[in-house]
């Protein structure tokens, strides 16, 4: 069988990887950041690289929020739901974001082009609600400045 | 002429579209043929003004808040003068930051965040320099006698966490910056890192001088993007310019630094899982003992402290633990950086000496509510602080005062909410959140938490007085049961919750309420 093209990557990421058990999560962030997610099968790979079971990746995998094991929608949306953003609006926000990506948290969009998530905190407290969209972040989002973000980023894709 | 402009490049302020502004400000200066140099500076802390465009004059600075990129042209229309809609006159002379004492953040804002000159041109590695020549007992002498306190939120003697470093056997001590800032209302730490990176760097170094390591990380949390490049961006040029490395300044000492970015696990905030997440592992709470200052990072020696605390130390090496030591009260030394946020007309950034009142910062700072509606109550200390009522707000920000109260200063942050809030709800967030968060090693914080949040759902429901001697008992477990404040902690929002607004409960007897789980 032909590797697919994320084995691959992973297979170059880990050859060229510094050694020592600490490079773990340097490395997964490595991957997630040049595949999208960390495809499952590529998990006994990882394992065998770091001399680690199986079940240790998969461990390290599922504690941190930030890992994905499936493919990210393009736009992955994630509204800050902490208290700062909620003195300020947060949950009605979400209730907007739901509605007008037509999907729940931790779901996507129909057509797969918006994915969204909760994110506790980006540091924007003293301009809530706050929201990133990839690594661009957005302050004092309204509905109507949500639908305009929205909108711009739908025109991109 | 050259006309100098200032866009900071804050997250706060990109957030706001200062990107957008920067690249009009080219255009419009390209298009009216003027000679004009843009500086990506660092926020000024006062974040509802922001973007804060500054101009440079030969009176000082003029400020231009909240600029939007339609807004440039006529900016330029108006020469950047006084007149125009937008000014806010001289920065620096704007009460908000005027009557500030900016100690650790005396650049934030004003400098170029990369740029070395101007580091070293406002007293930058003047502290290390310092350092340099004085013995490693001297320097934890002085960061002692400066009574500084770790700014993480336990508040524990820094110079002291050195001395047990300093004198611990070891074969290779490592010095940890925790900025894993994940308290929501807290955002000093990105600022430091974003608006002045070379005086983290600067203090991490004289750590590994003081208690003779070699080497360092700065473990950030991965929402912090734009910090994390930021700090990548700082070492590559000290490193460059001798400032970090095998020979720090033509000295012979060493000192390595590297950035590790966190996997959005708010639990890394708290020491020894931040260290098992150093390893690789899941970021695990450890049992102390051992501390971390005897057996920390891969078994060594290791000092791991906050930004802040980190951030103070060039200062208290440069102008001596007197100079530092003479602001703040009782055993609070210093300056705090309180972060306001939420609810609040003018958020931002206060950097004060310990002892101003939450109603001072609240009201002459914040201005009140955002909402233009009555403040009902504010939680100080981040999710695991308490929620503080009007009664309880001339309390002067101290470590000790809060504790007197049942409350923690933590790591400064203050996050305000008017009188539309439902503390049932936010008691219940701060449980769920705890079930969120737990790292799942001990059982008060891993079972308590979902508990939790069922016990207030009943509560909500009209569970009556039994559920409510039900969510004190649960309290009480995870207060003493816990192996860290994640559990430990959580009680502090849930408890003053209930003890302060006891009407968000529903009907719940006085005799209940007046009991205290503490």
């Amino acid at each position: 069988m032909t590797p697919s093209i994320s084995a691959v990557q992973v297979g170059a990421i880990l050859a060229n990887r510094i050694d020592g058990p600490d490079q773990l999560l340097p490395t997964l962030h490595a991957i997630q950041d040049a595949v999208g997610f960390i495809p499952p099968d590529t998990v006994p790979a990882i394992a065998q690289a770091f001399n680690l079971s199986r079940a240790e990746v998969h461990g390290v995998l599922t504690f941190y929020h930030h890992f994905r094991s499936t493919p990210p929608a393009r736009h992955m949306v994630q509204l800050c739901r902490a208290e700062a953003c909620q003195s300020m609006g947060a949950d009605a926000l979400l209730g907007h974001a739901e509605r007008a990506l037509g999907c729940s948290l931790h779901g996507h969009s129909a057509d797969g082009s918006f994915g969204l998530e909760p994110v506790y905190c980006l540091g924007l407290c003293a301009s809530a609600p706050a929201m990133m969209v990839g690594d661009a972040v957005h302050a004092r989002v309204s509905p109507a400045r949500f639908d305009r973000i929205i909108a711009h980023l739908g025109e991109l894709a | 002429m050259s006309i100098t402009i200032f866009v900071p490049r804050d997250a706060a302020a990109l957030a706001l579209g200062a990107d957008d502004v920067a690249a009009a400000i080219a255009l419009e200066a390209a298009q009216r043929q003027l000679d004009v140099t843009i500086v990506r500076n660092g926020t000024r802390g006062m974040l509802w003004l922001e973007p804060l465009v500054e101009v440079a004059t030969p009176e000082g600075r003029i400020g231009f808040g909240q600029v939007d990129a339609p807004d440039v042209a006529s900016l330029f229309d108006a020469g950047f003068q006084r007149h125009h809609a937008l000014a806010l006159g001289l920065v620096e002379e704007i009460p908000y930051l005027a009557r500030q004492d900016r100690l650790t953040f005396a650049r934030a804002g004003v400098t170029d965040p990369l740029s070395l000159a101007d580091y070293e041109a406002h007293d930058g590695y003047r502290g290390l320099r310092r350092a340099l020549a004085m013995t490693p007992a001297d320097i934890v002498a002085t960061v002692t006698a400066s009574g500084l306190r770790g700014r993480g939120g336990a508040a524990f003697p820094t110079g002291i966490k050195w001395n047990t470093v300093l004198r611990a056997p070891g074969v290779q001590k490592y010095i940890v910056c925790n900025a894993d800032e994940g308290d929501s209302g807290t955002f000093a730490d990105r600022i430091v890192m974003e608006a002045d990176p070379y005086m983290l760097i600067e203090g991490m170094t004289i750590a590994g001088l003081a208690v003779n390591a070699t080497r360092g990380y700065i473990y950030v949390r991965s929402e912090y993007p734009h910090a994390i490049a930021m700090l990548n961006a700082a070492i590559a040029q000290a490193e460059l310019n001798g400032y970090l490395g095998a020979n720090v300044l033509g000295s012979g000492r060493t000192f390595y630094l590297e950035v590790r970015k966190g996997a959005g696990a708010y639990i890394c905030g708290e020491e020894t899982a931040l260290l098992e997440s150093l390893e690789g592992k899941r970021g695990i709470v450890r049992a102390k003992p051992p501390l971390p200052a005897l057996a920390g990072l891969f078994g060594q020696p290791t000092v791991i402290n906050n930004v802040l605390s980190l951030a103070a130390v060039p200062l208290i090496l440069d102008k001596g633990a007197q100079f530092y030591q003479d602001f703040g009260m009782g055993r609070s030394r210093g300056t705090l950086a309180v972060q306001l946020a939420g609810n609040i007309k003018q958020g931002g950034l206060i950097e004060l000496a310990f002892g101003v009142t939450l109603r001072e910062i609240l009201y002459d700072f914040g201005g009140g509510s955002a909402s233009g509606r009555p403040i009902k109550a504010v939680q100080v200390g981040g999710p695991l602080g308490a929620y503080l009522p009007a009664s309880e707000w001339d309390t002067p920000l101290d470590y000790e005062a809060f504790a007197a109260l049942w409350a923690v200063l933590g790591h400064g942050g203050i996050v305000v909410h008017d009188d539309t809030a439902d503390m049932a709800k936010l008691a219940r967030y701060a449980m769920e959140f705890c079930a969120i968060e737990s790292c799942g090693k001990c059982t008060p914080c891993r079972i308590g938490s979902t508990r939790g949040v069922e016990v207030i759902d009943k509560i909500r429901n009209g569970g009556g007085v039994q559920q409510v001697i039900l969510l004190r008992d649960l309290c009480d477990t995870m207060l003493l049961g816990s192996l860290c404040a994640m559990g430990g902690m959580t009680p502090y929002p849930v408890l003053s919750a209930l003890n302060h607004f006891p009407q968000d409960f529903g009907d719940v007897p006085q005799s209940v309420n007046t009991q205290r789980a503490a």
